[in-house]
């Protein structure tokens, strides 16, 4: 479903992504983990095509992400679609939280998504059913970002994420941001979405213990180069790099 | 014993719990427009009838505040002439942010070559000092009221795309505007919807301050002659009218400058107040 074929980018003359090349097929959800500098947030947003790469190209279903006009782009948003790290900047704190989630369904009037058959005409009852979709209390609606606390406003960001029915949702960093127990809450529902919504996560994040959650396959990313990439089964595997026994290691001992 | 306080409900949502800057500015306020929207029909005497046999009266019952050199009422002048000078202010402040703010707008969130053309070429408007550009702009077209008031737009615009496309700025790389765009939001939604309701509070604050400024230019042009013309009543130009007379009839002078006082005062309040209220930095 996406390749992304040896992208090279360059900020300020400093190397963030060098050759890198991964692929997700349908259904499946890859954990990008690294080190936080390693160019894993720049990964996630070239192949949301919000940046365009130095060298090397994304493919989505077939198609040149970086090359597409602006309208044909559009058209594969749907898509692909975002969780950002941090739900204090990812919501307009102006906007009454509705209207965040419903934002991508009201530029796409033709995608129904499958759980929305019924109420596809009132944007408020279709931003009560995505709430309901995360578990959050259609009470909240209303509310303005600053009002929520972040676990509520991270499932709203999930909300709008889901909301299209993408075929892929890149998490970046999406519980690094939340208190523990919350970050197992936010878990539990990417998980349970990823089930009911056959979704793909391109989960990006620094956690192990969460990429082994959600993830079937991981790559590791060092210094802007993927130095592994291996099925979850084999995260302790003897033929590991020995970057990718190190962040193990030390995820375990933090875990004590 | 338990004392309860008697409660006040008749206190009307905008005056509840705002600062005293911005009540005494509200208070001030209230009473300029009223004095503006029904001051026409109350005046005792027409601001245009001259009596040459009254002229430079002292106050009376007729001519509570004396008349002019002319036997013009005074009072009658001042409040007519708060119409052309608060009604001319408020047309150059909305035009200015329709002007402004548009432009502050669309380069802040495009970048690029369009930003630095627009504020290259407001850097080389404010290289040369504001009041003496407009008495040039002024002073070229000619002395009419109209003109004032395109010379005052052509140099006060630039104050309202600074402010706006500086907050537009560092609003527009925030994740959300991002998830916009992955949502499929086009520029101008994400303009319409994201951007322009960060900028509405701040240039709220700019606007009432300004129409202290303005009114203050307005004034002064009127004063040295290249605004409202006679005998047309407006403060500025009543200073004017009232200059050869200052030492043997002062009052011809302060009591159009009393009125231009209170008025600043009024809206300097009341845009001081807000801006404490909204916590918006002064840029």
């Amino acid at each position: 479903m996406l390749h992304v074929n040896s992208i090279s980018k360059t900020y300020h003359s400093k190397p963030a992504l060098r050759d890198i090349s991964l692929y997700v097929n349908a259904g499946e959800s890859i954990g990008i983990i690294g080190e936080s500098g390693s160019g894993k947030s720049t990964l996630g947003k070239i192949i949301l095509g919000l940046e365009k790469p130095d060298q090397g190209d994304v493919h989505f279903r077939g198609s040149n992400l970086h090359t597409l006009k602006a309208q044909a782009l559009k058209a594969f948003r749907r898509h692909l679609q975002i969780v950002f790290q941090d739900p204090v900047g990812s919501l307009n704190p102006k906007l009454p939280v509705w209207k965040s989630v419903v934002e991508p369904l009201e530029n796409f009037p033709d995608v129904i998504p499958s759980f929305l058959k019924e109420v596809r005409l009132d944007r408020k009852k279709i931003a009560e059913v995505l709430f309901q979709k995360v578990g959050l209390s259609p009470e909240l609606l209303e509310r303005y970002p600053h009002q929520l606390s972040g676990g509520q406003k991270q499932r709203i960001a999930v909300a709008r994420g889901i909301s299209l029915e993408p075929e892929l949702l890149v998490c970046d960093e999406p519980t690094s941001s939340l208190d523990v127990s919350v970050q197992a809450q936010v878990l539990n529902l990417l998980k349970k979405l990823q089930r009911d919504l056959n979704l793909s996560f391109l989960f990006i994040s620094h956690d192990i213990a969460a990429v082994q959650f959600i993830c079937e396959r991981i790559v590791v990313l060092k210094d802007g180069i993927l130095v592994d990439a291996f099925l979850t089964r084999e995260l302790f595997s003897t033929a590991r790099h020995p970057y990718t026994k190190m962040l193990v290691e030390m995820s375990m001992e933090q875990d004590q | 014993m338990n004392i309860q306080m008697p409660r006040i409900n008749q206190i009307p949502f905008f005056f509840k719990n705002q600062n005293l800057l911005i009540q005494c500015g509200i208070i001030f306020f209230m009473i300029i427009i009223l004095i503006t929207l029904i001051g026409p029909f109350i005046v005792p005497n027409d601001p245009f009838t001259a009596n040459m046999s009254e002229r430079l009266a002292p106050p009376s019952s007729v001519y509570p505040f004396g008349t002019d050199h002319l036997g013009r009422c005074i009072f009658s002048r001042l409040i007519v002439g708060a119409q052309s000078t608060l009604g001319i202010t408020a047309l150059v402040v909305v035009t200015v942010a329709l002007i402004g703010i548009p432009i502050g707008l669309l380069i802040g969130y495009i970048g690029g070559r369009l930003d630095t053309v627009f504020m290259r070429l407001a850097d080389g408007i404010l290289a040369l000092p504001e009041f003496i550009l407009a008495i040039a702009i002024a002073g070229f077209l000619g002395p009419s009221l109209m003109n004032l008031m395109i010379s005052i737009v052509f140099v006060k615009w630039i104050a309202y795309t600074r402010v706006v496309r500086s907050i537009v700025i560092t609003e527009r790389n925030k994740d959300y505007v991002l998830a916009a765009k992955v949502g499929g939001s086009s520029s101008w939604k994400i303009i319409r919807r994201h951007m322009f309701p960060q900028i509405v509070s701040p240039v709220l604050v700019l606007a009432t301050l300004d129409i202290g400024k303005v009114i203050l230019t307005i004034s002064s042009l009127s004063y040295l002659g290249l605004g409202a013309q006679p005998p047309a009543p407006e403060w500025g130009a009543m200073l004017n009218d009232g200059r050869p007379y200052f030492q043997s009839a002062p009052e011809l002078m302060i009591y159009p400058g009393l009125a231009i006082f209170f008025v600043v005062l009024a809206f300097n309040l009341m845009g001081e107040g807000l801006r404490d209220k909204w916590d918006v930095k002064s840029r």
